[in-house]
């Protein structure tokens, strides 16, 4: 009778103990990532092939996204708008939306399906077929040359997308306001300059810093931290998206409550 | 030059090292034997740093491996050739041979490092024509011999090759054989091998340490090896599925 009530609470415990133990690992391992961005020696080439691969080649996938779902977004509040004669808030709405939630969500998103998938799988990859090994018995700390360069290239090119998508979506929006919905387009571009307030891109722009962060730091994670064999690599890939995905929804959470709550 | 006393290693419950004697003397290859999962790679992972031994001391040149300050200059008395060769994908052959040359402490201007990754190349009979390919064009036994140039190419004390010969055809085990031996003579290093192809052992070794159960079963010169009457070594020579080592069936 005791069991019957002590083991699901045991398992229960256990559980809990599990998801503290997996924060901390994370917790120092994010740490370790900022200590060996700071301080020497740094791996230029690879911070340069970071940033490509981060943040270059991440511009198609943004600006598609982006374009699109500013469109999608007008087409919404003009539709949603007429019902109480609101039609004409449209470009401030989408100016709005997209700098402040969708543009900053919607690239961290992409990172972490594009960047974060191809970071975990080619450093779980190379856990497996033991080339982190190599680099140790070659003097080089994997977290110096593997991680610090992603991560770091992930804080600084990620606000730059945000930046971009920012734009190209409030431009979906422009274009489909004007060419099917009857905007003005001058008035359309004055209505969002006059509308955004350097907050709104701050905090964009800052989120778009914290989503670079956890999706290069996830995706390091779980490949440093992969099983064996190709199951290993997918499992590891798997995981770092989920968590990148579901910690950058939160993350996005958070700040937008310390920028925004009143 | 490399000792090992009473090394200790388990990974929970699973104890792969259970107390493990060592000693290599400088300029000697040592092969070490025995059957998969037997804690070979484990030891040589010890030695690295790349593991902790849960207990017992592992020293080089007489220095214990725990104290070592600089880990960076410890490890550049070392050169490793991976079983997979475990070439990096994203750089050029000859970028993987001059790694060690072109950052940290040994670092020098990149025409020179890429001198002497062609000549390192060379000296493990490739080309200058296979320096700017990537590792994925290459055959398994062209990886090994890249894999070998990089062991070899800031000159190390000791060299440590595991299963050099897996996964290659005989000619081609015979020729890496042949050229392991041949660098590790020229160059006078010391050197660990790993392996469970004994046409290796009897190409490579002065001596042969056998490991059985996580412990030396059988330690001495390869030309002792044949004659021993350890039951154990003997059926490993032979290949015996008969014998004291459980086999799975």
């Amino acid at each position: 009778m005791t069991a019957l009530v002590t083991r699901p609470l045991a398992a229960l415990g256990a559980m809990v103990l599990a998801a503290l133990a997996s924060v901390g690992r994370v917790a120092m391992f994010a740490l370790s990532a900022f200590r060996h961005i700071i301080t020497p020696p740094f791996y230029g080439r690879e911070f340069l092939h970071a940033l490509m691969t981060v943040g270059y080649l991440s511009l198609p996938v943004v600006g598609l996204t982006a374009i699109f779902t500013g469109g999608a977004l007008a087409l919404q509040i003009y539709a949603g708008g007429s019902r109480f004669s609101a039609e004409q808030v449209v470009p401030q709405i989408v100016a709005l939306g997209v700098v402040r939630e969708l543009g900053p969500v919607m690239v961290g998103l992409m990172m972490a399906a594009r960047v974060t998938s191809s970071i975990a799988a080619e450093i779980a990859t190379m856990k497996v077929t033991e080339q982190i090994d190599a680099l140790v018995t070659l003097s080089t700390d994997p977290m110096k040359y593997l991680t610090a360069p992603r991560v770091f290239a992930g804080l600084v090119t990620v606000p730059l997308l945000v930046a971009v998508g920012d734009t190209i979506g409030v431009f979906g929006g422009w274009f489909v306001s004007t060419q099917s919905l009857g905007f003005n387009p001058a008035t359309y571009l004055k209505n969002t300059i006059d509308f955004l307030e350097a907050s709104d891109i701050i905090s964009s722009l800052v989120k778009g810093a914290a989503f670079g962060v956890i999706a290069t730091l996830m995706g390091c994670y779980f490949g440093m931290n992969s099983g064996r064999g190709a199951q290993g690599v997918g499992r590891a890939t798997k995981s770092s998206v989920v968590a990148a995905a579901v910690l950058i929804l939160a993350a996005n959470f958070l700040l937008t409550q310390a920028f925004f709550s009143t | 030059m490399i000792s090992l006393e009473n090394v200790h290693k388990a990974f929970g419950s699973k104890e792969i090292l259970r107390g493990v004697d060592l000693n290599v003397a400088r300029g000697e290859s040592c092969v070490i034997i025995g059957g998969s999962g037997t804690g070979k790679s484990v030891t040589l992972k010890c030695i690295l740093g790349l593991i902790s031994p849960d207990q017992g001391t592992i020293k080089v040149g007489g220095e214990d491996i725990t104290a070592t300050g600089d880990r960076d200059a410890f490890l550049a008395r070392f050169g490793m050739l991976f079983q997979g060769a475990a070439l990096f994908d994203s750089l050029p052959v000859w970028q993987n041979v001059a790694f060690r040359l072109l950052r940290g402490s040994l670092k020098r201007p990149k025409s020179e490092a890429r001198e002497i990754a062609i000549e390192k190349l060379r000296r493990v009979g490739l080309g200058p024509d296979v320096a700017d390919l990537f590792p994925a064009e290459l055959s398994g036994g062209m990886q090994k011999r890249v894999g070998l140039a990089r062991a070899i190419a800031a000159d190390p004390e000791i060299i440590f090759f595991d299963e050099p010969t897996t996964g290659l055809d005989p000619i081609m085990a015979g020729v890496i054989n042949e050229l392991i031996r041949e660098i590790v003579v020229e160059m006078g290093a010391t050197a660990v091998t790993i392996t469970h192809d004994m046409t290796s052992v009897r190409a490579i070794a002065d001596k042969v340490a056998m490991l059985h159960r996580g412990k030396i079963r059988w330690f001495g010169p390869v030309a002792e090896m044949d004659s021993a009457d350890d039951p154990y070594l003997k059926q490993f020579i032979t290949g015996s599925a008969e014998g004291p080592i459980e086999t799975l069936r």
